[in-house]
């Protein structure tokens, strides 16, 4: 069978699993919608949370980054799984206690103003003028999930446009209609079993060709042990071999710390902002919600974290191993030796190769380099590159324009990091059906965490918007409609992202890290350590943390504004850790307002307070008791 | 305690409780949050180059590098498990003390 006929049989299998999932799980109530009924076991949340949260960029581009970066690819497999121990140690216990749907229900009720006390009938301007943290908790989780989602999109059309062979943008498309179905469907419940699922295809998909490279490689059996292990038949370590052929053509050493762009300052900063990022991420944190009690919610993180150690333990190996044979296999070869994936993944412009007219390819970190990638730019462009690059050769040089050049200067060298996890399995020439496998996984991936988000959008708009301030008389049936009608036009907008994305994959995420960690992650830990902070710092701080985040980042990614280097950095901070210092502006401006401003009232201490106690207690809020929620 | 149930020296002493467990959290997040820090941020980052110098025994990693990629998430799995059931345990012993004191100060 060929790949694609494996792909079509794998990824139609397990479509055909998720939907059924998702029939099975179809819920009737907002109860089950945003959080599942509260009866997932902690063991499956773990797994369900995994899959939420390894996207498409942690499944699809993360090995290819720590690929190209070597060391300092570690910033994310550090920042992304530490940020479950501030998770599991700092937030989610107390946050299940609190027991309403949201994290913006939370923040809203924790940072609630003494405005609407005592109001009878408050009309749709009070409410609004009274829930001002609500409503800029709101506005961030929007625009974390929103930022992140994009990168999710354009991860399911890179898979499908190599291996359904379709255009990126149709695979795009394909990938909302999936989400959509069994969003609408079964909302958290339908999302939550549906994620189980999809983390067991992905995990099995990321590791079996792991093992089978780090066999045939190395001879070691677990792939951790392989990339640390000896290179069969040299007698060196494989990072040994890999620094010698990656000194000699220009790149640094691939183990050294601190090379190139990624100084110390960095290095701390973008790892530091992951983590506080990973715990403030709305969608990650909302999963805590669904299990039975405050225990559960611990155990949850440990699981979390167990199965996501399972990946990300396992990327470095592939990293590392897929650089190898991509310089080995790619620098110094003949046109006409030029391997297949090279072939399949040039149509898809994620690699390109612009000879200097020797006929053999270079692979270079110098001005000598011919592998290059699309990047962003159109189609038309392209082909008038090859066409002048063409005529450049031919002529000598002559006329035409040398292709290599212009792209250099567009920071376009070597191949998109995207394509490294999925290419790797043909670079080491395993069978079609792991390569087809992998692409399932791939899929599974970025579907898990795109329904987790768009669940994220949805509820954000439907129960704090729609339901807490423009209409708390809203019933039970009309909430779950609207919930739906939300995520119908969250996927739509997410879609539109994710055929014209901000940037690639990784860069879109590590952003919304960065604004998660400004902006949630200091009013939730300082809301439940410190019953003295109150409404109007709470608030200035969101908020100064997410505008200095959002200016920087904009301001140096797209306007070209120089990078600050605040006196940490030589090179200037990275627009990726820039969240780092945002979270510090947050935490400054709140603590400096605080002794100036009004504690919060004696309901809200008390809320704080049986926050903290444990399980086993009266819930914090009488949540099955009140109105509807 | 006195026999005659007092709301508000028992709603007094429900608070110390609370307080005692509080204090012992932090003082339990505290240890577990240092561990994260030494492991990520400092062997991962801060002492990389200088840890780089030694081989993880037995295998091909620097031990700066050994840190970033694999060390420091098997620390963090650890510390959570580590947390997770210190502090379910100390959970179960709060319940236990709060019932003891709900049954001698009678119901409240």
């Amino acid at each position: 069978m060929s790949v694609q006929a494996w792909t079509f049989l794998f990824v139609g299998l397990t479509f055909t699993l998720y939907l059924g999932i998702a029939w099975w799980a179809r819920v009737a109530d907002t109860k089950g919608f945003y959080v599942a009924g509260r009866g997932v076991p902690a063991a499956a949340n773990g797994m369900a949370t995994a899959a939420d949260w390894m996207s498409a960029a942690s499944y699809i581009s993360m090995a290819g980054l720590i690929s190209t970066m070597g060391y300092a690819g570690g910033v994310y497999l550090m920042g992304w799984t530490g940020g479950f121990v501030l998770l599991a140690l700092l937030l989610a216990p107390y946050l299940r206690k609190f027991g309403h749907f949201t994290v913006p229900d939370f923040v809203g009720d924790r940072f609630a103003t003494r405005r609407l006390d005592g109001v009878p009938n408050p009309t749709l301007g009070q409410r609004i003028a009274g829930n001002p943290a609500r409503l800029t908790a709101v506005l961030c989780a929007l625009f974390v999930s929103f930022t992140y989602v994009a990168g999710q999109m354009r991860g399911v059309g890179v898979v499908f446009s190599r291996f359904l062979d379709v255009d990126i943008n149709i695979g795009v498309v394909i990938g909302m209609v999936i989400v959509f179905i069994y969003a609408t469907l079964g909302g958290m419940k339908g999302i939550t079993w549906t994620q189980v699922a999809q983390y067991w295809v992905l995990i099995t998909a990321f590791v079996v060709p792991a093992i089978a490279i780090s066999i045939k490689l190395t001879g070691d059996f677990l792939p951790q042990a392989g990339l640390g292990g000896e290179l069969t038949g040299t007698g060196l370590h494989l990072l040994e071999k890999l620094n010698q052929i990656q000194t000699d053509l220009g790149f640094g050493s691939y183990t050294e710390p601190f090379m190139g762009g990624w100084d110390k300052a960095n290095v701390f900063l973008v790892a530091l902002a992951l983590m506080a990022g990973t715990a403030g991420l709305p969608h990650v944190i909302v999963r805590f919600y669904t299990v039975k009690s405050p225990r559960a919610a611990r155990w949850s993180g440990f699981w979390a974290l167990l199965f996501i150690s399972l990946l990300y333990l396992t990327a470095p190996s592939i990293a590392g191993f897929a650089r190898y044979y991509m310089l080995v296999s790619l620098n110094g070869i003949q046109s006409t030796e030029l391997p297949s994936w090279f072939q399949s993944w040039e149509k898809t412009g994620l690699v390109m190769w612009f000879d200097n007219g020797d006929d053999h390819v270079v692979y270079s970190a110098g001005t000598d380099n011919e592998i290059f990638r699309r990047g962003n730019l159109p189609e038309s462009e392209v082909l008038t590159l090859v066409r002048d690059h063409q005529k450049w050769i031919d002529t000598a040089g002559a006329s035409g324009a040398d292709a290599r050049v212009f792209l250099r200067e567009k920071g376009l060298s070597g191949p998109d990091q995207d394509i490294i996890v999925l290419a790797t399995p043909e670079m080491a020439e395993l069978s079609g059906w792991i390569i087809a496998f992998m692409a399932a996984g791939g899929l599974a991936a970025a579907l898990s965490t795109a329904s987790g988000l768009l669940l994220v959008i949805s509820s954000s708009v439907a129960h704090d918007l729609y339901y807490r301030v423009v209409n708390p008389e809203a019933t039970e049936k009309k909430r779950l409609l609207v919930g739906r009608g939300i995520i119908g036009l969250a996927v739509v907008v997410a879609g539109i992202c994710g055929i014209y994305p901000p940037g690639f994959v990784s860069q879109v995420v590590a952003f919304a890290f960065g604004l998660a960690a400004a902006s949630f992650f200091p009013v939730i830990l300082l809301g439940i350590f410190s019953k003295r902070v109150g409404t109007v710092p709470a608030i200035c701080g969101m908020l100064a943390g997410l505008v200095f985040t959002l200016y920087y980042i904009i301001g140096t990614v797209f306007f070209g504004m120089d990078k600050w280097t605040l006196g940490l950095s030589e090179q200037g901070i990275s627009p990726q850790g820039i969240g780092a210092i945002g979270m510090v502006v947050n935490f400054a401006v709140t603590l400096v307002l605080t002794p100036l401003t009004k504690p919060p009232t004696q309901k809200v201490q008390d809320m704080v307070d049986s926050v903290r106690e444990p399980e086993g207690l009266s819930p914090a809020v009488a949540v099955e008791d009140a109105p509807e929620h | 305690m006195s026999d005659t149930p007092d709301p508000l020296s028992s709603r007094g002493r429900r608070q110390a409780l609370l307080r005692a467990y509080w204090h012992k959290n932090l003082l339990l997040m505290g240890g577990c949050l240092t561990l994260w820090a030494l492991a990520g941020l400092g062997c991962g980052v801060l002492w990389a180059n200088w840890l780089n110098q030694w081989n993880l025994p037995g295998t091909g990693y620097p031990l700066g590098f050994w840190f970033a990629h694999q060390g420091a998430i098997i620390v963090f799995v650890l510390t959570i498990l580590f947390y997770a059931l210190v502090m379910n345990r100390l959970d179960k012993k709060h319940e236990v003390e709060l019932a003891r004191l709900l049954s001698e100060g009678g119901p409240q």
